[in-house]
């Protein structure tokens, strides 16, 4: 880490359903993967190849942009023991950090706490979706979570301006911790004021900001401008998290049509963003997560795949040390577990790296343990 | 009118209003909330004949037209999906509100998920058996418990043998599901009484399922195995035999902790916020004469669940404990939908409703662990008070629900013009009965007396009504129940 930079940055892309890793990042080259998959792969000679073994899927083609130049960690057969084949159960465990036991908060809500102990910002975690992912959920810690920079905060269904700013001066005076009794009274209290300081400061960041990149128009682009949108505004967010709608990568059917559909909308959108930020002198200061709940059967069965272990995810940034990471899992027929690739890498390692070198916080409290790290922070 | 005919009047009004109250009052606890009106005609019929009749589901039609629903939304077949849909109907519509709160209880207690279960046609059976016994016995809740396929499932009953046990169900049935960790600082059972609790359960099982293509899912069904019981001696909590599942039961429900875990969990879900669940064993009741009141009943009842509610519902406690609960998100979505007159009839988008529990923190069928969800205070955090604010602030301030269309005649009907108080203390009792600060109500009252007095008979009237009633609905006093 260098000592002038801005506070680093850390944006995480939870895309859920689980994408097909197998067809993700590609052993185009194995024997044994054109045999398992006979109808959902990719022909060898469009892989986008790094190596004579591996290559991204062409929908992929702007993370593959990036990774030739040198930006992009691919973290091979990544997963945790005992692998849970529900989306949620491992979802869970993705945001808990927690595989042994259900865990109630999350581990970038730790990381948040340490990083504001003292809640100076409101807006040192900010998540753009419906619902607060459990990742960033750890109790006394306040986080921001909006649907979007246009429709933000309390009494949205106000149309008239001047109704809803008078309506918000009421909002605001009624949560006064002055008014109202009983126990929960000061935390309620903060929390609507929280919300609502959170969404005046974030309503601030479109008009900062222009741009020459257009991104597209679904909702995972927008979303990822507006994480662009309040980086760039300077608002001292250090963590921002968003994702693609629940599910979609869930391709038990027709993965061929939908799959690529899928990869082309997130990473035109991932590429925009990087741009975006490199237009603005930014991109060294952020550093990308993407990650699945897990990985899918090698056995294809049929039009899709079932559910899997063994994954795949990525760290992409002008601060990271690109390359591949951990070994892609053998698809030997006896090295499967129960027909799924065999994970040879701990998410908690790849967390753990990013929180030791490149958010500079101890990683022991926050994952509760002490995991080997990568080199794959510059 | 002479002064002290005057007097008994204002007595009378106020005993009435009293009544009122309270019975808005029950029917948010021992229900999703009620219109006026119902809570009027309620009233009307006396308190104790209320509670009776919530106790008694079994005794009164439902009001439900199930299979016009069922018609209308053909994924209820429930062999797809549709489940979470068709619990949000019931509760949205189902005149025997009690039961449909009770359900909510059981399954906030008795925990299984989704998440690990995949499989609603059997999520489904398992509310089915909380309706059907979850009045009763808490014995036989017990024993249907840990006979249920969701559970056997859920906590690994199934993968528990003779000689091989797994600890899983036999362990939360204890922590979580009878005695809890502790009491009164003091342990209430050994890692021995555990693992004896587990072996007197191996053989409770599962039948194959079948599979699930190409018909669909089917509910799972159990089956008592005995040639993997493990029959041989066992000591448990002190007592030593060849001891079955039932005969651990039976030991279980007559201990002093169970009476005061299942006591402490329905003073936390039908009277006051109490202390998160993990904290129980070191941190006393908030009110030990209530809950020794409930304990006593449930050993005076022989376990029954519906006596205990009948004393809890009577209590002073109870009746005094208006606006001493944080809305669960499920409370907040129903009770809204129910107040605004919403969804009594089918029509498209019924998952959304479902979904926003979900945006909430309370996605149904699918609690975040074993230990079901944390209550009180810890609904809220700033992504989830925002939606819940909204979902609310915008229900009630749509002048096309035939809910607050109510309201607004109610209004109209007291009177050709309006004062500021006169609008907002109306809005709050119509909505049945809510409590503001003085500060608040102060707030809310300068915000509509811009302009004075209001025309009721005027045609900015509804929306006026709308916008007090969507800023009641953003207040910290409505997150309360």
């Amino acid at each position: 880490m260098t000592s002038n930079r801005k506070d680093p940055v850390l944006v995480v892309l939870q895309m859920s359903g689980a994408y097909d890793a197998l067809n993700t990042f590609i052993p185009y080259n194995d024997p044994h993967y054109q045999d398992y998959r006979q109808l959902v792969n990719v022909a060898p000679d469009e892989v986008l190849a790094v190596d004579d073994n591996v290559g991204f899927h062409p929908a992929l083609a702007p993370i593959k942009d990036l990774y030739d130049q040198g930006k992009v960690a691919v973290m091979q057969g990544i997963g945790y023991p005992n692998p849970i084949r529900s989306h949620f159960r491992s979802m869970d465990i993705w945001h808990t950090a927690e595989p042994h036991k259900m865990g109630m908060d999350g581990w970038l809500g730790r990381a948040i706490r340490d990083m504001d102990p003292n809640k100076e910002n409101v807006l040192t975690g900010v998540n753009f979706g419906r619902g607060l992912p459990r990742a960033l959920a750890s109790s006394g810690v306040s986080v921001a979570s909006v649907g979007g920079l246009d429709s933000l905060g309390v009494l949205t269904g106000i149309e008239n301006p001047d109704q809803r700013t008078e309506a918000l001066d009421i909002f605001a005076r009624m949560y006064s911790p002055m008014i109202g009794s009983g126990p929960a009274n000061d935390y309620l209290s903060q929390t609507g004021l929280d919300a609502l300081k959170g969404a005046d400061i974030l309503a601030t960041a479109p008009g900062k900001y222009s741009s020459t990149v257009e991104y597209a128009g679904g909702q995972f682009s927008q979303w990822l401008k507006n994480v662009a949108q309040v980086h760039l505004a300077g608002l001292g967010s250090r963590v921002l998290y968003t994702g693609l709608n629940p599910g979609a990568f869930d391709t038990h059917a027709n993965q061929t049509t939908a799959f690529p559909k899928l990869w082309s909308e997130v990473t035109t959108a991932v590429g925009d963003f990087y741009q975006d930020l490199k237009e603005h002198d930014a991109s060294q200061e952020v550093v990308i997560l993407m990650f699945t709940e897990f990985g899918r059967r090698v056995q294809e069965n049929g039009s899709g795949t079932d559910h899997g272990s063994g994954s795949v995810a990525f760290v992409i940034g002008d601060n990271v040390e690109g390359g591949l990471y951990g070994e892609y899992p053998s698809l030997e027929p006896d090295k499967l577990d129960q027909g799924d690739l065999q994970w040879n890498n701990d998410f908690r390692s790849t967390y753990a790296t990013i929180l030791e070198k490149w958010m500079g916080l101890d990683s022991k409290p926050i994952l509760r343990d002490q995991y080997e790290l990568f080199d794959f922070i510059k | 009118m002479a002064v002290n005919e005057i007097a008994r009047a204002q007595g009378e009004r106020s005993m009435a209003n009293n009544d009122i109250a309270l019975m808005g009052h029950l029917m948010r606890r021992a229900g999703f909330g009620a219109q006026y009106h119902e809570i009027e005609a309620r009233a009307a019929k006396g308190y104790e004949e209320t509670v009776e009749e919530l106790l008694h589901p079994e005794d009164h039609p439902d009001g439900m037209d199930l299979d016009l629903a069922e018609r209308y939304f053909i994924e209820w077949n429930h062999f797809v999906r549709g489940v979470p849909e068709y619990i949000t109907w019931r509760m949205i519509n189902s005149k025997r509100q009690l039961e449909e709160k009770v359900v909510l209880f059981w399954h906030g207690i008795l925990c299984i998920s989704d998440s690990k279960l995949q499989s609603y046609p059997t999520e489904y059976e398992e509310l089915e058996m909380f309706r059907r016994c979850g009045f009763g016995s808490f014995r036989d809740l017990l024993v249907e418990i840990s006979k249920d396929p969701a559970m056997v499932y859920y906590l690994d009953n199934c993968l528990s043998h003779k000689g091989n046990i797994n600890e899983n169900y036999g362990r939360e049935l204890l922590e979580l599901f009878s005695l809890g960790v502790g009491m009164d600082g003091k342990f209430n059972y050994t890692e021995d009484d555990v693992k004896e609790c587990a072996r007197a359960f191996t053989g409770w099982t599962i039948a194959n399922s079948i599979p699930q293509q190409p018909y669909g899912r089917y509910a799972a069904k159990f089956v008592y195995n005995p040639n993997d019981h493990d029959d041989g001696e066992k000591t448990f909590l002190g007592e030593t035999g060849n001891f079955n599942g039932e005969d651990i039961i039976d030991i279980i429900v007559k201990q002093p902790a169970t009476a005061r875990f299942i006591s402490r969990h329905m003073y936390n879900f039908f009277i006051a916020d109490d202390v998160e669940v993990p904290s129980w064993m070191d941190t006393p009741p908030r009110d030990p004469e209530t809950i020794k009141m409930l304990e006593d009943e449930y050993f005076r009842s022989g376990y029954n669940i519906r006596s205990m509610l009948r004393v809890l519902f009577n209590s002073d406690a109870f009746k005094n404990s208006r606006f001493e609960k944080v809305k669960s998100p499920i409370e907040t979505i129903i009770g809204t939908l129910r107040l605004v007159g919403d969804w009594t009839t089918p029509k498209p988008g019924l998952e959304f409703i479902f979904d926003e529990m979900k945006y909430m923190g309370q996605e149904i069928l699918n609690p975040p662990s074993v230990e079901g969800w944390h209550t009180g205070k810890e609904w809220i955090d700033g992504g989830t008070l925002v939606h819940r604010i909204n979902f609310a602030a915008d229900s009630v301030s749509n002048t096309s629900f035939p809910g607050i269309q109510d309201i607004i005649a109610r209004l109209r009907s007291e009177g050709q013009t309006l004062s500021p108080e006169g609008l907002v203390d109306g809005c709050l009792r119509l909505l049945g009965d809510y409590e503001m600060s003085e500060e608040t109500r102060r707030m809310l009252v300068d915000k509509s007396s811009k302009g004075g007095e209001v025309d009721t008979a005027s045609g900015g009237f509804p929306a006026k009504v709308g916008e007090t009633l969507r800023l009641i609905a953003a207040t910290k006093e409505f997150l309360y129940a």
